[in-house]
């Protein structure tokens, strides 16, 4: 890394506000103003419109493996579905998919 | 549903999350370091910016000395999603006033977001006060631990032996998010179209893909529920 101490602190900064105007717009702007109902209804899909896309390819094609699909990551991921599924409860849902990964991990890996 | 109880009820569902915020801010904390950073700087970072996987993109591009310019680019294109979930919380949230707003949003993340959404849309009932309430239950454990674990991943360096597959934290921790909100056949179809969309344009720049993705997918989601409603309609 070469940069100046400046343009690290460019960096962090700029990063750092550009996030919070993210983060800020709408919720800031908008406040209690209503908005249209087809607007509403496009904003309730945000998070599942979002976060699957977000974790694909990350399931699919791991950077740790240079992008193979390998069957510890994707065998966790199945199971984590499903314990969700079974359980519906995020606590066990986490330690249960950790564990399958880890134990994947250790056995094929 | 007093904003106290919520505010414990946030901290209860935020709590399981430690479990990945640890790790992975640690982690964040010696890839940093390593890359070069100083201490003040890698707390900057966790501090002022607060977003995992930005953080990871802006230190991987500093590595490779890219430009200033375009490390903040790519970046912040990973943020842009910020800017959706502000919209989709505007209308739970737009009746407190300015600097409550302006605080939930420096605590707005991928686990405060998901599991605030939730509860709001299951419990519209909620008064305004109520649901800043559940928000700042939930980033209490996850924010000050995302700090924390940076400042010991920085100091500490690694207690994580290689190769063990810590990076995978992150998807388990996303579906334990994703799955409760399939709750309807139009978040089926848009969560799929998220997946198939991610896929098909995978060879934009800048997370550009996932973008797009996501705004199809949003528009599937709601015509998806606008032609079940017309078919339930008499």
């Amino acid at each position: 890394m070469s940069y100046h101490t400046w343009q690290i602190w460019g960096i962090i900064l700029g990063l750092g506000a550009g996030s919070y105007l993210l983060r800020l717009s709408f919720l800031g702007l908008i406040g209690n103003r209503p908005m249209p109902e087809w607007v509403l209804r496009h904003l309730r899909y945000t998070a599942v419109a979002v976060m699957p896309g977000l974790i694909t390819p990350l399931i699919l094609f791991p950077q740790a493996t240079d992008g193979q699909i390998e069957p510890v990551r994707l065998g966790a991921a199945l199971a984590t579905i499903a314990i969700s599924l079974w359980t519906r409860n995020a606590t066990l849902t986490i330690l249960g998919g950790s564990a399958v990964l880890f134990g994947l991990h250790f056995t094929l890996g | 549903m007093t904003p106290i109880s919520e505010y414990w009820r946030g901290a209860r569902d935020g709590l399981p999350f430690i479990l990945v915020i640890a790790p992975f801010g640690a982690v964040f904390g010696v890839v940093a370091t390593e890359a070069g950073l100083d201490l003040a700087q890698v707390m900057g970072f966790s501090l002022l910016v607060i977003a995992g996987a930005a953080q990871f993109v802006a230190v991987q591009m500093m590595v490779e000395n890219a430009p200033v310019l375009i490390v903040l680019a790519a970046s912040l294109a990973v943020n842009l999603r910020m800017a959706m979930y502000s919209a989709s919380l505007a209308p739970h949230l737009g009746a407190l006033p300015f600097r409550k707003r302006a605080f939930i949003s420096y605590l707005m993340v991928d686990q405060t977001y998901a599991p605030s959404i939730l509860r709001y849309e299951n419990r519209p009932e909620l008064s305004p006060r109520a649901r800043l309430g559940y928000f700042l239950g939930v980033a209490s454990p996850i924010v000050p631990i995302w700090y924390l674990a940076t400042w010991a991943g920085a100091v500490l360096g690694s207690a994580v032996p290689p190769g063990l597959p810590i990076d995978f934290a992150v998807p388990i921790t996303f579906l334990a998010l994703i799955m409760p909100m399939l709750r309807s056949p139009a978040h089926v179809v848009a969560a799929l179209v998220s997946i198939l969309g991610t896929l098909v344009f995978a060879f934009l720049p800048f997370n550009l893909g996932l973008l797009l993705a996501a705004l199809l997918a949003m528009m599937a989601g709601a015509e998806t529920e606008r032609r079940l409603a017309r078919r339930h309609a008499p």
